[in-house]
């Protein structure tokens, strides 16, 4: 910041001020941090895991096995598979699916991994794999699925 | 045809080096003749890039498939406001109107100064028309619209291949928002850059004087003004469309439109301190170039997907020519500023923690921090995976955390900031200011914590925005009041007279009370409210004081899209008050779903009502509704804001008064007469585009 010699004490408390300001969000930019970091993994890096990491909410994507999906008391179970790994999905979310999600679509499942080795998956984004791959600039996709919780600006939680 | 429109794009290119070359030669050599000429060059660019977007708008609207972007952005049955959208709607043509939009700024830089600023003038245009070479080049060579649809045969000739359709434009962007939300947001990028040109330049020929910072200003009001508008019919077009109940979610590509917006918000607040006090001047200046980066930075996150999006973009392999482009420009900026730093030495001092200069500080810093925060978030994905090899992306509760402070404490300012005197204030000046707007503001607090408004940040917002509003509106008053006691005018007409005496000043009122009147509808979503549920007909869901019912569902196929519906009778006190049909339509040709959410908007509140789908395990409708308080605040404190930068753009009006001199004055509280003398701050100028 420019000089400010000035008064010595006006400065002082100054650079008090903004130290104490940014204390506080650097603070309270650690918590917002820790509540929302998600990880992206491949399945090959998830099926390697073990131990707390397994706590992780993580993102990961693949496409969606042919003939997979099915429906196992009121929750929807599929394979996400890449480059010839696969991975048991659950979805526990209460948004319906978007409609692009079907046999063959690129899915990008986001949770957590259950103790079974089943992903946990509370949102899941599709895309249809061979027909729209290019959607234009500045347009989101099946949108009320799509969004990772997205809280408002300035909702005061 | 197409031979015309990147021929015109290609001279704009070869316009755009001379000018950039002649202007070098010009500044070495002085010669009068050398410099008009690269002036000229300059302007020459805005006419050949406009024929080359006439050339793409001219086959859009003719339905030229063979064109490659007209077949993948249109098609026949498009209207044709649409088929003007699509202009910008991919990547080349966007990138095509981003060098457009930035020709027509610099086309009325240069224009408007050809007479002005001799000393100043060849640097801007040589900084100009280097920021062109960059966008040219990828318009003529990386991601040319004008490429022709073909393939080669077996003996290497190339035949010209005409498709009967295009595949169309994305439903999504087929709604009248998109029309005008990106010619604003792109007019606020490219804007950014003539201040950043006028900066450098000032830097660079070590231009006597303070004359550059005022034309800078200027135009980044300009700029600031368009940004706001195409930030918040952003948001609008979200909330409208995408149907998830909100109107921002923290995503990069909105992140990056936010981000040069609160570092030229920044500046405009601390170039008042370099204009009255002659400080912060290094300060100021990299506000200019960071926010000049920013744009860069925002249209590179935008167009290469470099951050994984929900706004599905186009991911391209122009990523490196932005990240050497920004090399340059930071290297420019560094050795400009190394070089010549002490062009940029300070005249003053900072006095006293209470004063008009600490508030700009906190100001700054607080709107830096935000800025820095929302950077670090939006690329925090990209900076893990360096560091920790895991890429690790932040969610909104890290954006709100930080940024929701940062805002109660920038309305705090809001308030404190311009009824502080310069140098130091009194504390006798401090009571007569604050105390009953501070009074109000905690009582109604309290009534509201009585009423069961339980909400820590928004009570915070709630005694800010009060005291706010009446600090803004007693200066208003306490001007006025002085006017008609002198002129027996009524205390409107007074009002006016006082603002359009002052237009920065009181404009700049009018602006922090649009600004408050947003905030007071973002504070709205603490008190958010949505049911989700599957519904058969006959259903009822209550919400709020609302009811909704189900009265039928029904499709509708046809062969653009296939349509579910629902019929909703709305209750309220048991009276039926209105019916809404939230619609979701699958568009066969791009399989793309689009919500048609229905709305009942009041300034109160917005009931919002989505078609979510089918539910999986029953094949039940699923209905989700949202109850979202005071959302209209948003976009009406956004209009306020619009028309009170527009204001504080207006010339004053000449006064009678004879101006006392500045500095008499500098050190003295503030007195009511002080808000009638335009002369209480030399904020006079009538500053004008061309100055």
């Amino acid at each position: 910041m420019a000089k400010m010699g000035g008064s010595v004490n006006a400065r002082k408390k100054f650079v008090i001020g903004s130290f104490v300001i940014i204390a506080t969000l650097v603070v309270l930019a650690y918590v917002g941090y820790t509540q929302s970091k998600t990880y992206y993994h491949t399945i090959s890096e998830v099926s390697a895991m073990h131990g707390a990491i397994l706590q992780q909410r993580m993102r990961v994507s693949g496409n969606v096995k042919d003939g997979s999906i099915q429906h196992v008391d009121g929750h929807i179970q599929f394979m996400l598979e890449e480059e010839g790994r696969t991975m048991p999905v659950v979805y526990t979310g209460t948004d319906p699916l978007p409609d692009t999600f079907k046999d063959g679509a690129q899915a990008l499942v986001e949770g957590h991994l259950a103790s079974n080795g089943h992903f946990q998956a509370e949102q899941i984004q599709a895309k249809c794999a061979s027909k729209y791959q290019a959607t234009p600039p500045g347009v989101a996709p099946a949108p009320s699925q799509t969004m990772a919780n997205p809280a408002p600006v300035g909702s005061g939680s | 045809m197409d031979i015309f429109g990147s021929f015109a794009l290609l001279l704009a290119l070869v316009a755009a080096v001379y000018a950039f070359v002649a202007g070098i030669a010009g500044i070495i050599t002085r010669r009068p003749l050398l410099i008009k000429s690269a002036r000229n060059a300059g302007m020459a660019v805005c006419v050949l890039v406009a024929l080359a977007v006439a050339t793409l708008e001219y086959f859009l609207q003719t339905d030229n498939f063979s064109l490659a972007y007209v077949a993948a952005h249109s098609n026949t049955a498009l209207p044709w406001y649409y088929k003007l959208a699509a202009l910008w709607s991919g990547q080349e043509g966007s990138l095509l109107w981003w060098t457009f939009l930035l020709s027509i700024y610099v086309f009325f830089a240069l224009f408007l100064n050809r007479k002005r600023h001799p000393e100043l003038m060849p640097y801007v245009g040589v900084i100009l028309a280097g920021v062109q070479i960059f966008f040219l080049t990828l318009n003529n060579f990386i991601e040319s619209p004008f490429r022709i649809l073909g393939a080669a045969d077996g003996t290497g000739v190339m035949h010209m291949a005409r498709i009967a359709e295009g595949s169309g434009l994305n439903p999504l962007l087929q709604y009248p928002e998109m029309v005008i939300h990106p010619p604003m947001l792109y007019s606020g990028y490219t804007g950014f850059t003539i201040p950043f040109a006028f900066a450098l330049a000032a830097l660079l020929g070590r231009y006597p004087g303070e004359k550059w910072i005022h034309i800078t200003r200027r135009w980044t009001m300009v700029a600031w003004t368009f940004q706001t508008i195409g930030i918040l019919l952003g948001a609008h077009w979200a909330y409208a469309v995408l149907g998830w109940g909100g109107y921002w979610s923290w995503d990069p590509v909105e992140n990056a439109s936010l981000l040069p917006w609160i570092t030229a918000t920044a500046f405009l607040h601390s170039v008042m301190m370099q204009e009255k006090r002659g400080m912060m001047k290094v300060w100021n200046v990299w506000l200019v170039f960071s926010t000049f980066m920013l744009c860069i930075l925002g249209t590179m996150l935008t167009r290469t997907g470099l951050v994984s999006s929900v706004h599905a973009l186009a991911e391209s392999n122009i990523g490196g020519w932005f990240y050497s482009f920004l090399g340059i420009i930071l290297a420019v900026c560094i050795v400009a500023w190394y070089k010549n730093r002490d062009y940029l030495r300070s005249d003053n001092q900072l006095d006293s923690l209470v004063s008009r200069e600490s508030s700009f500080l906190f100001n700054n810093l607080i709107l830096l921090a935000a800025c820095f925060a929302v950077l670090w978030g939006t690329l925090f994905p990209i900076f893990s995976e360096w560091i920790t090899g895991n890429k690790i992306s932040v969610g909104a509760p890290f954006f709100d955390k930080v940024n929701v402070p940062i805002a109660l404490f920038l309305i705090f300012l809001t308030g404190v900031g311009p009824l502080l005197a310069w140098r130091k204030t009194s504390l006798d000046g401090l009571r007569r200011n604050f105390a009953w707007p501070a009074a109000v503001g905690v009582a109604s607090g309290i009534a509201a914590y009585i009423f069961g408004f339980r909400n820590f940040y928004a009570l915070i917002c709630l005694i800010l925005s009060v005291f706010v509003t009446l600090t803004i509106f007693s200066e208003f008053y306490r001007g006025a009041r002085v006017i008609s006691a002198r002129d027996h005018t009524d205390i409107f007409t007074s009002a006016r007279e006082l603002t359009m005496r002052n237009t920065r000043r009181y404009g700049g009122y009018i602006v922090h009370f649009g600004m408050i009147v947003i905030f007071i509808g973002i504070m709205g979503s603490a008190f958010n409210k949505d049911v989700e549920r599957q519904m058969h007909v006959g259903d009822t869901m209550t919400i709020g004081p609302y009811s909704l019912l189900v009265q039928n569902y029904d499709e509708d196929t046809n062969a653009n899209y296939d349509a579910q519906r629902a019929t909703m009778e709305v209750f309220r006190d048991g009276k039926s008050v209105m019916m809404l049909y939230p619609e979701r339509r699958t568009y066969s040709a791009s399989q793309v779903t689009e919500t048609i959410v229905a709305v009942e908007s009041s300034p109160l509140r917005d009931l919002y009502v989505v078609y979510s789908g089918i539910s999986p395990d029953t094949n039940q409708p699923v209905i989700h509704a949202y109850l979202n308080p005071l959302v209209k605040w948003i976009w009406f404190g956004g209009v306020i804001v619009v028309l009170g930068t527009g204001l504080a753009m207006l010339p004053n009006r000449r006064t009678g008064i004879v101006l006392r001199p500045v500095e008499t004055r500098i050190s003295e509280p503030i007195s009511p007469e002080g808000a009638v003398a335009p002369a209480m701050a030399p904020i006079t100028h009538r500053a004008s585009l061309n100055e």
